[in-house]
């Protein structure tokens, strides 16, 4: 696509936003105005904008007919989360307020984040691809922003090629294979037979639950690529016993981000085995089961406005706006640098539905919280599984800790 | 021979003091009943299917009608407790949970949990008069001895809000640590106890400069601090002694109300929420979530003396002398 086209797309996408813009606030306040004529009327309020850029995914090739993702997911958690900062902001005097930036999947993102920086926006949220999430935090303009990551689990992005202005909501992939692999581990399920998809995201799955299952003492016994050299989905019922045949293994793991295969598996491996990774029993930050600790009264908050079930981007965008208010809140103000380092701080610590504080490691951004082990619609456990113990916080066994994070961005 | 004289005197003091009976009502979540239990018997007499997931639970100022929040009927059931029939149903508006009832008996103060929302109930006129604006997801309500303040707790926005109980209107927030689960004021009037069940401590504010006095931790050996969770708060009349719920924890903190620190811990069932003292407050009655049963406290003793198992997700008890 040339230029023009790239503006074109830009500024159609900015035309939409606006109008999102104004519209998201008078759906989600329409009750909140109802209320606030009762209380007095607020006497001067800080405003704190918050810009959400994200980008339409190419669907993958294989992907069976009927899985479909919400074209508004992670925006949706994230206007959940303006309306439940506006609620308190009634008290506290702070109003919250989101512009929305959805561009088509060949659009330019940096050209995007350019325009909203130039905006004057600071906490920008992205659902974007790792790359380029790492491009823009590297940008100058980014210097002063803090980036909220909502679109990539990858790890490099924590590490190598992480940045100060970079905090993570989304788990990172060795956060949910360190869940995985703990439960696995709890099970006695020692022998692990790995089947990886053909995608770089399949190949760090892999990576990951590889790299935790050297932490948790739980062994690899086999390691097969799944190729789509031979149409498998037509004979999955010949294929899959065939391809399982052959080795002694507890728990088969599958590592297809996309879901184009892993599927296939359960019901159809050559010994009975039970399947865990992308299929099967599936770590994630979020899933619509959890009704502990309060979870429920966030479902349906989400549900009445979404109209669908709450997914783990959704969470994720609900988490990144909350730690914007709570650091509002707590600091009384919306100056950057005070909410940047309170956020960062000792002290913070965000109630978001899953028993414990959450907070930011400082040396990498992501955020410490609880995994959800689910299958499809039960919720098997929550790890840090009890019994995995950490000096300062169990949910530090999960992901790159202290001592091992590539991270140097913050020292 | 050592334990002879100690028995001897167990019994003499159990002849020696009237024994006076009480009855509890334990609100089972998901088992839609409500479980009639003998306080000085520790038995389960009777359970009886009331309404859907039925949480809060307060005895009405006679002693005869209990009322409880069935959140998924989105209604407050008025219970006679000597039939234990549903007399009445008050409008609550949507999913109830934990309300309160004013000095004098005449009104009930609901928390709407989904929507953010107190709603004031007049009992006589079984009316919802008035529903106050407040912050997400509300939840601990009390009214002051003298009446004066009602205050509610909101989970989520993390405030105390103040509002005048004459004029329902909020008056002033005060910010709490995460998630304010339970608020409770002293007998006197002049302390408000607010549990932060994330943060894992015990807020307490003096009510007349809405300032804080102390803040309450906890530190249990063996026990990581993500696990205790305050919620439920009970505190005696002459503000000696206070007891917390910790939640999954699974003890109950006994606190020094007067130099406002910790002394010890009970153990008892899994999740402990919501707590009640007998009338004479020489027990303490627990409601144990998860295992499905609620502990009875010897206080003067300083022993859990029994478990009794009651039906699924016990969550409030209410007392009836």
């Amino acid at each position: 696509m040339n230029l023009a086209g790239k503006r074109f797309w830009i500024g159609l996408c900015l035309l939409t936003a606006v109008t999102t813009v104004q519209a998201t606030p008078k759906k989600a306040a329409g009750k909140l105005e109802k209320r606030a004529t009762s209380t007095r009327a607020a006497i001067s309020t800080d405003k704190l904008r918050i810009g959400y850029l994200s980008q339409e995914k190419t669907k993958p090739a294989n992907l069976p007919f009927f899985l479909s993702q919400p074209a508004d997911e992670g925006i949706q958690g994230a206007r959940l989360g303006i309306a439940d900062n506006n609620t308190t902001g009634r008290f506290t005097r702070q109003g919250f307020e989101l512009k929305e930036i959805l561009l088509p999947a060949e659009a330019d993102a940096i050209s995007a984040f350019k325009q909203l920086v130039a905006e004057g926006y600071r906490h920008i949220l992205v659902r974007l691809p790792g790359e380029s999430i790492a491009a823009l935090a590297k940008l100058p303009e980014a210097g002063q922003i803090l980036i909220y990551n909502l679109g990539s689990r990858d790890d490099r992005l924590r590490g190598e090629t992480c940045s100060a202005n970079l905090l993570h909501l989304l788990p990172s992939r060795a956060m949910q294979a360190d869940a995985l692999v703990q439960y696995l581990n709890k099970k006695r399920w020692h022998k692990v037979f790995l089947v990886t998809g053909p995608d770089d995201g399949d190949r760090l799955y892999a990576a990951a639950v590889k790299r935790a299952a050297t932490h948790f003492g739980v062994k690899i016994v086999e390691e097969k690529p799944w190729r789509h050299d031979f149409d498998e989905r037509r004979t999955p019922e010949a294929e899959i016993p065939v391809f399982t045949q052959g080795v002694d293994y507890d728990v088969l793991v599958v590592a297809d981000e996309a879901g184009s295969f892993g599927d296939l598996f359960a019901y159809r491996t050559w010994q009975p085995r039970p399947v865990a990774g992308t299929s099967g029993l599936v770590p994630s930050g979020w899933h619509f089961t959890l009704e502990q600790w309060g979870a429920l009264q966030l479902q349906n908050r989400f549900r009445d406005q979404a109209r669908r079930w709450m997914t783990e981007e959704d969470y994720a965008g609900w988490l990144a706006v909350r730690a914007v208010g709570e650091a509002a809140s707590r600091t009384r103000s919306t100056d950057f640098d005070k909410l940047k380092t309170f956020m960062l701080g000792d002290q913070f610590a965000l109630a978001g539905f899953k028993g414990v504080p959450l907070s930011f490691r400082p040396w990498d951004g992501q955020m410490r919280q609880p995994i959800l082990l689910a299958t499809e619609r039960s919720l098997v456990a929550v790890a840090p599984i009890e019994g995995f113990l950490h000096p300062k916080s169990e949910l530090d066994t999960l992901g790159y800790d202290q001592l091992e994070t590539p991270c140097h961005a913050n020292k | 021979m050592k334990t002879l004289p100690a028995l001897a005197l167990v019994a003499a003091c159990a002849l020696g003091q009237p024994a006076r009976a009480d009855t509890l009502y334990v609100t089972l979540e998901k088992d839609n009943a409500l479980a009639v239990v003998d306080g000085m018997s520790g038995k389960l007499t009777k359970t009886v299917k009331i309404g859907k997931r039925p949480r809060g639970i307060v005895l009405g100022k006679d002693g005869k009608q209990i009322y409880v929040a069935a959140s998924d009927d989105d209604t407050i059931l008025v219970i006679d407790t000597a039939t234990l029939k549903v007399t009445a149903k008050l409008p609550s508006d949507k999913d109830p949970e934990t309300f309160v009832m004013d000095p004098k008996g005449e009104f009930l103060y609901v928390s709407n949990e989904d929507d953010n929302r107190v709603t004031v109930i007049n009992i006589a006129e079984r009316k919802a008069v008035k529903q106050i604006p407040v912050g997400v997801e509300p939840e601990g309500v009390a009214v002051s001895p003298d009446g004066q303040w009602l205050i509610s707790t909101s989970e989520t926005t993390n405030m105390v809000h103040w509002i005048n109980r004459a004029t329902l209107e909020i008056v002033d927030n005060t910010l709490v640590d995460p998630r304010p689960r339970s608020v409770q004021f002293t007998a006197d009037g002049k302390q408000l106890w607010v549990s932060s069940e994330i943060a894992g401590n015990l807020s307490v504010f003096d009510v007349e400069t809405k300032q804080l006095v102390k803040k309450i931790g906890f530190k249990i050996p063996g026990i990581t601090q993500e696990k205790i969770q305050p919620v439920g708060i009970r505190i005696d009349r002459e503000r000696r002694y206070a007891y917390v719920a910790l939640g999954p924890s699974n003890r109950v903190a006994i606190i020094d109300a007067q130099k406002l620190e910790t002394i010890d811990y009970y153990l008892v069932g899994q999740r402990v929420w919501n707590l009640e003292f007998s009338p004479d407050e020489k027990r303490l009655y627990t409601a144990n979530g998860v295992s499905n049963d609620i502990s009875i406290i010897d206080l003067a003793q300083h022993e859990v003396v029994k478990s009794v198992a009651v039906g699924h997700y016990p969550w409030g008890i209410a007392v009836k002398p």
